[in-house]
């Protein structure tokens, strides 16, 4: 119960409130009383609840199978120093940082969490965190529309398909249309109709993602910014794989306006979803638009340096319904492991693990294409996913997969009908050459069963 | 006591320190990315520093040190229930198969990781009086939101698009009201009585068929129970309305009343203020949302069901508006939490509740020794003192109180809310505070009002022995400096 009461304490503690017995202290009119047994979990001692959880995990076979899922959760290295800092009490256990002289640490790692976002896409300001990548590009949706009053948004169905979906329950909430641009060919998006579209000034903003849902590097070329641009359409650009923003061309240069991002690979562990952290980052222009916390440095009262929440009339504490976001509780914590992992690989890590997620994934690609059966869906360059095709329903291919304690990927039939053929196979620095070999042997077993009948 | 964050020396930046070439070996070396992709689709430069691990974990331990957890001290913080975080709850949390399990992994393959968000929800619902649970939203406020969107849906579907009022006290926190326009509601503030309640009478008042959902948080954030929860869920529901319950105070009544046998529709929990779940700084917290019956298919998605012996995800959820997140849940809090209603069974629960009651009044029969409290009646989890007649005496504030208190090695009370009362200090002590620890501090605050009585300058200069003194956030504010620039 975690509770250190004695009974003494009760009897003394009751005395002084002048009430005979607890039950006195929380008295409810009769209208609301409880009526009924309660029915919880029961009561165990804690050998018996580290024994419970042990055999619940057990009953996960998924999390010791050969596994090439991604698709916005990604199995990286991190380094045990992470956990070591991490999971130290004054971290844990602080409440956002609101008495300033006592949260000095704290602070200082967002200002420094704050500093590394900007640094890898490009951009002037990021904020504190906001709760994933799918909110992210929501709330960055939310920063565009009230940059231009405009009540569409227009986003890539490259974009990946949970990101849209919570865009889409946020846009529900503000009656704000959605529309969206189709993929072309290579698996990049289809942005021949984008300069048209924009031109009608109808769209507060245009979200594209690179890497895209389908790992295809997809970014615009210089006629589209230049239309987005003229238009004052904001380009949010979304990203769902942040270890990808140590190898390619920042967001920045190539004309996003504000930045919405997952960075669940740097450091946080993959935890069946959550809690991950997603980071909104933008031009200088956006600062009084961008939602949540945002720590800045000051100094104090002797002219030392410090650090504070600032800029605090945006957020609902303060601003209540005309606050720029509900955002209340965000994701430090994940913040401050993603900001321990960067300063602990540092730029040449960042570089090196960039560099292996992209010969592990050559490697998965070059096997896949062996086999007779299997064909790579996209020709456009990838980071670290590869969209394979199984010519049968992936669905089944991928059943069949388990069974040989294979997870072969994602069924993009799930979400695109069209490739109901496919699967989204992702390979990290995690992957082993090992790893590959049986997922081919098993493919290949796979789709030559199918091939016979 | 001595404070622990008070380690004057300078603490650099992680970008000021590191040289290239110091870098850490956790991965094979010797492929370069232009060998896989086009050189216009990599980037220039990448100016971020190396770093030894030593270094790092040196500035890290030292940023720690610098930080005010409940691990260092009593952080009675009103409104924010921060209570003992058990150490087993985190080892659950890190047990390989539910760390390192990805979101898209098939059911079949995640049945503990399933049974353990079930076991969850099945134990809310009956705890909290609701039909279903969904672990969906992330926080307190992102479930506030998935409730209004639910509203807003559940009306759209009745056909009744006129209601687009959200009606909120004025002692609720922030995140209802901006929650609110983010669904294009408008808000209207309703003023508490003389008692520190709802009003029933001005509640009727702006009742009609325009009332779209009443919020309301109970105890509410004075501390107070809202004797007429009743016929104000009634009345609201008389008007066409639904009834939200913050759930934000919960601690106050987890096992001996329901938010579902008051009347409420809707609700969240925030297990990082209840259940035990670490703050960690701000976040990540979760804040499952509870509904009645006749919301249920309006849950975000997806929603995990129990089909004969196995556990689903459900993403066809019929009138869902739709998911909230990337991914399912804050999997590793739903994790903590319910190792911690195991710890606890729901007669453990129940006992929480009535020692974090017993804890706040106790506190504040001896508070009111020294200072106002201007509520002063049998309270909940909380309750609020005033320093306005010791401003006017001796010009100190609630503020310099608590900079005063964080001289004396305590994590001040809050003390910008409820706005309704001046000069406020919203105390929670949790129940896992000892009586000793309870007596040491009401002696510290007695002691900081004495003093500012005979020499209030001493208070007004605090805090002294932290690393910074008060800092300048008006500058902050108006020559924002939020990161760092390389030198070029």
């Amino acid at each position: 119960m975690y509770t250190p009461h004695t009974e003494r304490d009760i009897a003394q503690m009751l005395q002084a409130v002048g009430v005979d017995s607890l039950d006195a202290l929380l008295r409810v009119p009769d209208a609301v009383k409880l009526r009924e047994k309660l029915d919880v979990v029961p009561a165990l001692p804690e050998t018996e609840i580290v024994r419970r959880f042990e055999e619940l995990a057990r009953m996960n076979a998924g999390a010791s199978c050969v596994s090439f899922l991604g698709a916005g959760s990604y199995r990286h290295y991190a380094p045990p120093a992470i956990t070591a800092l991490a999971m130290r009490g004054e971290f844990l256990t602080a409440y956002t940082p609101y008495q300033a002289e006592v949260s000095q640490g704290y602070l200082q790692a967002i200002y420094e969490w704050q500093t590394y976002i900007c640094l890898l896409t490009g951009m002037d300001i990021a904020n504190a965190s906001v709760y994933d990548g799918a909110t992210a590009l929501a709330e960055a949706a939310i920063m565009a529309i009230n940059a231009n009053g405009r009540q569409k948004v227009l986003v890539s169905r490259a974009v990946h398909p949970n990101y849209r979906a919570v865009l889409k329950t946020y846009c529900d909430g503000l009656d704000v249309a959605i529309e969206e641009l189709p993929i072309a060919e290579d698996g990049t998006t289809d942005l021949s109709e984008l300069a048209r579209v924009a031109a009608t000034k109808e769209y507060a903003c245009v979200a594209l993602q690179s890497p895209n849902f389908f790992g295809v590097i997809d970014t615009p070329g210089g006629a589209e910014q230049a239309a987005l641009k003229a238009s004052g359409t904001v380009l949010v650009a979304v990203v769902a794989e942040a270890l990808s923003l140590g190898a390619l061309q920042v967001p920045a240069q190539w004309g996003a306006g504000i930045v919405a991002g997952e960075a669940q690979s740097f450091g946080v562990p993959m935890a069946y979803g959550g809690p991950y952290v997603g980071f909104i980052a933008s031009t200088k222009e956006h600062l009084r638009r961008i939602p949540g916390r945002l720590a800045g440095k000051t100094v104090d009262s002797n002219g030392k340096e410090g650090y504070v929440l600032t800029l605090q009339a945006r957020e609902q504490h303060i601003r209540r319904e005309r606050a720029t976001s509900n955002i209340c509780t965000n994701q430090a914590h994940c913040a401050l492991i993603a900001t321990m992992y960067l300063a602990l690989v540092g730029k040449t890590g960042l570089r090196d693990v960039a560099a292996a997620n992209l010969q592990c994934t050559r490697e998965l690609a070059d096997a896949v294409e062996a086999i007779d059966g299997c064909s790579l869906n996209f020709t456009a360059p990838h980071f670290n996913e590869i969209v394979v095709c199984v010519h049968q329903p992936a669905k089944h291919a991928l059943a069949k997969l388990e069974q040989r304690g294979i997870l072969g990927g994602v069924d993009l039939g799930r979400y695109y009908p069209e490739y109901a053929n496919c699967i989204l196979m992702a390979a990290t620095e995690m992957t082993t050459t090992q790893d590959i070999q049986m997922l081919a042997k098993a493919l290949q077993e796979v789709v030559h069963v199918h091939a016979r009948v | 006591m001595s404070t622990p964050v008070s380690d004057h020396t300078a603490s650099p930046l992680i970008f000021e320190s590191g040289q290239d070439g110091r870098a850490n070996r956790y991965f094979a070396r010797g492929k370069q990315l232009s060998e896989f992709l086009p050189r216009e689709a990599l980037r220039d430069d990448l100016p971020i520093p190396d770093n030894s691990e030593m270094d790092v974990v040196r500035h890290f331990t030292r940023l720690s040190q610098r930080t005010f957890g409940i691990d260092v001290g009593f952080y009675p913080l009103g409104s924010c229930t921060m209570k003992y975080n058990p150490r087993v709850n985190d080892a659950m949390a890190s047990l390989p198969a539910l760390r390192d399990l990805h979101p898209y992994t098939p059911d079949a393959f995640a049945q503990g990781a399933l049974r353990i968000m079930w076991e969850l929800e099945r134990s809310l619902c009956s705890l909290f009086g609701m039909a279903a649970f969904s672990l969906n939203p992330a926080a307190g406020a992102h479930a506030e939101l998935a409730a209004l969107l639910i509203a807003k849906a559940y009306f759209k579907a009745r056909g009744e698009t006129k209601r687009d009022k959200v009606i909120v006290p004025d002692t609720a926190h922030g995140t209802n009201p901006a929650s609110a326009a983010m669904c294009g509601f408008k808000v209207i503030s309703l003023k508490s009585d003389k008692r520190g309640r709802v009003s029933v009478d001005e509640l009727k008042k702006v009742l009609g068929d325009d009332t779209a959902v009443c919020m309301m948080t109970n105890p509410n954030t004075l501390g107070l129970f809202e004797d007429h929860v009743h016929e104000i869920t009634r009345a609201v529901h008389e008007a066409g309305g639904l009834c939200y319950y913050d759930g934000a105070n919960a601690n106050a009544l987890m096992g001996n009343a329901r938010p579902g046998d008051m009347g409420f529709d809707l609700m969240h929990l925030n297990l990082h203020k209840t259940f035990t779940i670490p703050h960690g700084g701000g976040g990540a917290g979760a804040g499952p949302l509870g509904v009645a019956k006749q919301l249920v298919n309006f849950l975000p998605t997806p929603y995990v069901r129990k089909k004969n012996d196995s556990f689903v995800l459900d993403f066809d959820v019929p009138k869902s508006i739709g998911p909230m997140r990337s991914f399912w849940s804050n999997f590793a809090h739903i994790v903590r939490a319910l190792a911690y209603i195991y710890a606890n069974g729901a007669e453990g629960l129940t006992k929480v509740s009535q020692l974090a009651v017993l804890n706040a009044n106790y506190m504040r029969v001896k508070i009111r020794e020294f200072l106002e409290t201007p509520y002063d009646e049998t309270c909940r989890h909380e309750f609020v003192a005033s320093a306005q007649e010791l401003k006017k005496a001796t010009g100190v504030r609630a503020l310099d109180i608590a900079k005063a208190l964080l001289d004396r090695g305590y994590m001040a009370p809050t003390i910008y809310f409820p706005l309704i009362v001046p000069e406020c200090l919203m105390i929670e002590p949790t129940e896992t505070e000892s009586k000793e620890t309870l007596d040491a501090f009401v002696d510290a605050l007695r002691d900081i009002v004495e003093t500012a009585k005979r020499d209030p300058e001493q208070i007004l200069a605090a805090p002294v022995t932290t690393v910074v003194g008060r800092l300048d956030e008006t500058r902050a504010a108006r020559q924002p400096d939020l990161r760092w620039y390389p030198s070029t």
